[in-house]
Order: C-alpha cells, then structure tokens, then sequence
C-alpha cells in the first residue's frame, strides 16, 4: 500500500510540470536509503510552494543517495548539458559541501532548503548561495539555549561523524556553557546498543542528540528500550524528531523537549495556507520541517521568479532572491549579511494525544531574530 | 564497572547473530564446498518478511514464523534451482553465481517493498527494560535475542552431535568423497543442510529487525564479518563457528566501545572518533591475519 502511494506520489510529481514554458529548476536531493523521505517532503514542499507563488516552473528531480559524487554528477549534467541555472534541494551537508561549489562555479544560483554547513556560511558565502532554512550550528544552539534554559549543567551531545554532526555539538555546546560529553556515531550506523551503555555511564543531567531521519527512529526507540526514556531527558533539535519519526516512533517519544522554527500549531496565514494544501495533496504523509522548509524556499523563488521574468536573466533573479519578499510560514524571515536567515526560535514540548501518540506543542520563543556566527566571517 | 558489563552484553548479543549466519555458512561450505556470498540476501529476506508480517497482523510472534518460514522456503528454491549445479563447478563460478544472487535478491526486494526502511514494534513483554544487576536496566528483547542464540547452539550442538543426520553431517565435513561412496543420499543431506544454514540465517535477520532499520543490502554489510567467523572457526566446524562468533561479537564491541574514547584523551574530538572506528573496523580482520598464521585451518577446522 505504502509502495503503491510513494509511486502515486511520484506519478504526481511528474506530471506536475503542466507549465510547459516555465523556468526549469534543478532540485538534487535524497529519494532512497533510510533517509529516503527526507527528500520526498522537500520535492513536494517546493512544488506546493511554488505552486502557491503563481510562478511558472518546470522541476527536475534527481536522486542523489546521500552520496556526494553523485550528487556532482548529478549537478555537473543539469548545469553543463540541460543548462539549468537555479539549483536547489539538497538534504544532506556532506552533499552540498561537495554540489554548491561546483554550481557557483558555473555561474548557477543555489537556494537551499536545508542543509546549510558552516564552511559556506564564512568566508566561502558567495552571492549566488542562499540558504532559506538554517544554518547547521543555529539550529542546534537552539537546543543548548533550552537545555541551558531548563537548568541543566552536564550533557551528554551525539551526532553523526560528518559535518552536519560536528556543527551540530559545535552548535549545543555554544549555547548550552555547561560541561558536554561528545560522542560520535557512525554515518550508517542503526544499533546504538554501545551508545546507550556509554550515556547510562556518564549519567548527564540531558541527552543531546542528532540523527535525523531513520537513524533517529533508531535512536529513540533503543533509548526506550534501554530504560533512559524515564531516567535521563533529552532535548532535540528539529530534524531528529520530525513528524515522520514521531509517527514511527510513536509513544517513545513523550516526554522529550524540542527547539524549532516552525511548528505545525504556528497562527500565521502562509502557514495555515500551507498545512492545509499539504494535508490536500498527501493525505497519508505528515508534513515535517523538511516540507515546510522547501515550501518556504518554492515560495521565495517563486517570488522572484514572478519578480525578474522567467527569461533566464541569473543577476535580476538573485537579487529578487535577495530581497526575499514574501510571506514566510514561519512568521519573520529575513536573510543576514551571508544570506542565510535571521530568525526565531521556539522551544517545544512532545506531549501524548487522546489516543497516546505523540504530538508537538509550541512552548515559548527562546530566541529572537537571531542569524549565525560565521555571519560575522563572510565578506561579500 | 556496570559500562564494562553492559559493553560485554552488546557484544555477546553481536557475537550470537553473527554465530547464527556463520553455523548455517560454515555447513554449506564445510560440507558441500561451496561459497555461498548470497547467505547475507537469506538473512535481508528473514528480517523483510518477519518484518511485513509483524506490520500487517501487528504480531512479532506471527512475523517470526513467517521470517523462518521464508528463508527456509527460499533456501530450498536457490538450492534446487541454482546450488545444485555449482557443486562440480570451481569457486570462481560459485562466487559469480551467488554473487549475482545478492543483487537479484536485493533488486527484487526494491521492486516489492520500496527503499524506505521498514520499522516494527515490539511485542509488549520486550518493549522494556529489566535491572540485571543494580544500576544497570537491559533491554529485555536483547536478553531475548541472547538466549535465543544460546538456545540454537544447544540445539545444534545435540543435532550434530547426537543424531543420525548430525553424524552425516559431520562425516561430510570431514571426508565428502567416502560418505558418498558409502551409499549415502548426499543430494537430500546437501538440501536439508542447505535449507537449514537459510533457516538460521533466517532467524538471525528476524532477531534483528525490530533493532536496526530493515533495509535493502542489510545483509550486504554483515556478511563480511561473518566470512571472518567462519575462517577464524574453522571451515565445516559449527563449534568453531559458535566461539569464533562469540570472540568475535566481544572484540569487535569492545574496541568500538573503549577506543574512541581512550584516543579522545590524547586528541580532538572527531579526529579520535575517526582513528577509533577506522582501527575498530580493522581488528576483526587483524585478528583473522593473526589466527590464520598460528593455524592456517582455522581454530577447530574439521578436514584433517
């Protein structure tokens, strides 16, 4: 049944481009392996957004498996054969370190709607880069601020061995000031049977940790096996308990904090606009921060598509980029000197519904308007 | 002290699945004399169906019957259709031929279940946790898996040891040619061999499906280390298979465990972790080096 939507998903998906003369769009992104989902959720989250703007589009969606030679490979042909010059899409940073590079070299504009890593955001931010969700360390200093806030004073941080995962504790550490242990786990791993005992050892006050997509589900679940659910709190960022993983998850997951930037609860009109046309267009499939984050990033190219003409003017459309005029679900949005955003941040409770699943409720804003601290390094 | 004892569980509890894939490909080896790189696809198809089952009915028990039922099915059919004709043949066509199973079998599950991982819940009486000793909480389904694995050893121990066909079996291990020429159906005892190293890999693939995420090539990346076992154990020897499989399992948990964090106090960070997992990845295989230059037939190997 699941196989039979994903391929009717899919179907749908390309029989989007019924705007034949629209501007043709890259998006490189993850369609298969654990983290599979990740990268469905942004393909539909731009095509609801850009839908949503009015623009005239036509997407390209390839996969890249997680994997940064194909994702060039994949980069190198839209650019060089099909003569695209607007990527977007990317899930992962160990990609886009490799793809955004090899797009600004072309000449190519890339908006992304997730990952952000942070040699991009200093010294290397280049004009043509955009990043409308995050940037890597800011998402996870939202967590060391709620940790911080809940008055904890020794952690226990883990991420994933690559650069996501290191800007991720980077990110904790710098908001939370108490003492962190960090672990690093492998990229693949799913049996965190060693992790468990090494927390269960160190007994923190807080666990902090960041896995997103399967390997999340993973997580949470052995830590519920375990026995740490009840004993030692948790505080997540967004992408390691996202509505996907909830669902999967199910009542394992009550009980831990989140920090966000946007939550399904939020009382803004885009946002409504858009939970609305999502839960028309996938029924089945809760949207998560993933489809949020590229329904946000459809919204500002379509912005600016609509603004410069769709006649392939790159310099008009990067500044229509840059001004970022339009209505973002998340309430505030604006980009900062590097051109990634400056925003708030909500700190989340994951409370149990009449039926025991697990639900988001939005708490407080812990932190307003905030940019990223390699802001201060990029020199445009 | 706890975290030591922890660890060693862990590792006990890797060393068990490991053993249960190595017993059935230390037997297809051992007796019939061929490489079968698919057993790793036998284990993906336990842990697949077991799975499926377990999300349509909403009952573990009934997805580990189907589990079993599946791999064993399937072993017989790759037996029957595929195997049987590579007995005569060199290890290069056997390699080639299984290992065009592999990607049959993981293709073939694509086409059915799609690459998103599957994710199944544990029956009630697992989903905990139980206090082995003070302070320390377990996880009761890895007790499970622990003393299912133990349980099979026994069994399998009384099969080979105490019964007719466990004497065949051990004949065949040691001399294929005379237990031929003694008259003996060696095409049913291959078949039920055959049909059994599935069933266990099998189980082994069940056992670790609420665990891990059950995905396509899961058996890919196990396989290895379960040739490692059956080379350190000795070729044909299911004995040497459960302690090289056991050794194996707490070695290889106890350098992930300890490493890392031993380096971390001498380096940064990430640099320790990477040195610490790259090494912990190589030690299985050095200890395979080591073993292999004290007794080059393995630890209990069973031809003279």
């Amino acid at each position: 049944m699941q196989r039979l939507l994903t391929t009717a998903s899919l179907l749908v998906a390309l029989a989007v481009p019924a705007y034949a003369e629209g501007t043709r769009i890259g998006v490189i992104t993850t369609l298969s392996g654990p983290a599979g989902y990740l990268g469905e959720q942004i393909r539909d989250g731009l095509t609801l957004g850009l839908e949503a703007s009015g623009a005239a589009f036509e997407l390209v969606v390839e996969d890249d498996g997680r994997d940064p030679n194909t994702g060039v490979q994949v980069a190198d042909r839209m650019l060089n054969e099909e003569g695209i010059k607007l990527l977007t899409g990317i899930v992962f940073s160990n990609v886009s370190g490799a793809v955004v590079p090899e797009a600004l070299d072309a000449g190519a504009i890339y908006v992304s709607p997730n990952a952000a890593p942070s040699p991009l955001a200093g010294e290397k931010c280049h004009p043509n880069y955009f990043v409308v969700s995050w940037q890597n360390d800011s998402l996870h200093e939202a967590s060391g601020a709620a940790a911080k806030k809940l008055g904890y004073t020794t952690a226990v941080a883990l991420a994933p061995n690559y650069q996501a995962g290191k800007d991720a504790i980077e990110g904790f550490k710098r908001e939370f000031g108490g003492e962190v242990t960090e672990i690093y786990t492998g990229v693949e791993q799913s049996d965190f049977a060693g992790e468990m005992a090494q927390i269960r050892d160190k007994a923190p006050q807080v666990v902090f940790q960041f896995h997103p997509g399967g390997q999340g589900i993973a997580f949470l679940k052995q830590y519920q096996q375990a026995g740490l659910l009840g004993t030692v709190p948790m505080v997540l960022s967004e992408p390691s308990y996202d509505a996907v993983i909830l669902k999967a998850v199910g009542p394992a997951a009550v009980g831990v904090t989140g920090t966000t930037h946007w939550n399904a609860d939020f009382d803004n009109e885009a946002s409504k606009a858009m939970v609305a046309a999502w839960a028309a267009a996938h029924p089945d499939v809760p949207l998560t921060t993933y489809g949020q984050q590229a329904y946000d990033t459809g919204l500002l190219i379509g912005s600016a598509l609509v603004k410069a003409g769709g006649d392939g003017d790159v310099a008009a459309l990067q500044a229509a980029i840059k001004a970022a005029e339009f209505a973002s679900t998340r309430g505030s949005f604006a980009f900062g000197p590097n051109q990634h955003p400056v925003q708030d941040w909500y700190m989340t409770a994951i409370e149990a519904d009449e039926a025991g699943n697990p639900k988001v409720v939005t708490k407080e804003k812990i932190r307003e308007a905030v940019g990223d601290v390699y802001a201060a390094n990029c020199k445009m | 002290m706890i975290l030591l004892f922890e660890q060693l569980l862990n590792g006990l509890q890797y060393g068990v699945t490991l053993f249960l894939l190595a017993a059935g490909l230390t037997l297809i080896f051992g007796i019939m004399g061929v490489i079968n790189l698919a057993h790793g696809a036998l284990y993906m198809v336990g842990a697949f169906a077991a799975s499926w089952v377990a999300i349509q009915t909403g009952s573990f028990w009934g997805g580990l019957v189907a589990g079993l039922v599946a791999s064993g099915l399937i072993g017989l059919v790759v037996e029957t259709a595929v195997i049987r004709r590579l007995y005569a043949r060199d290890h290069l066509d056997q390699v080639l031929a299984t290992f065009a199973l592999i990607l049959i079998f993981n293709q073939t599950t694509v086409l059915i279940f799609g690459r998103q991982p599957l994710f199944t819940t544990l029956p009630e009486i697992f989903s905990g946790s139980v206090e082995i000793i003070p302070g320390l909480p377990y996880p009761t389904y890895r007790l499970f898996v622990i003393a299912v694995g133990l349980a099979v050893a026994l069994g399998l121990y009384f099969l080979i040891n105490k019964t007719r066909i466990g004497m065949l079996v051990r004949a065949g291990a040691t001399n294929r040619q005379m237990v031929r020429a003694l008259g003996v159906n060696i095409q049913g005892l291959y078949t039920a061999v055959f049909a059994l190293g599935a069933l266990l890999a099998g189980l082994a693939g069940v056992m670790a499906s609420p665990i891990v995420s059950v995905q396509v090539g899961m058996g890919d990346e196990i396989i290895l280390a379960t040739f490692v076992v059956v080379v350190i154990g000795g070729v044909g020897s299911v004995k040497g298979a459960f302690v090289a499989g056991i050794v194996l399992g707490l070695f290889d948990t106890m350098l992930r465990a300890f490493l890392p964090a031993t380096l971390q106090q001498v380096m940064p960070g990430p640099e320790a972790q990477a040195l610490g997992v790259g090494i912990s990845s190589m030690g299985i295989y050095l200890m395979m080096a080591l073993v292999l230059l004290v007794r080059p037939r393995g630890l209990f190997a069973a031809r003279g």
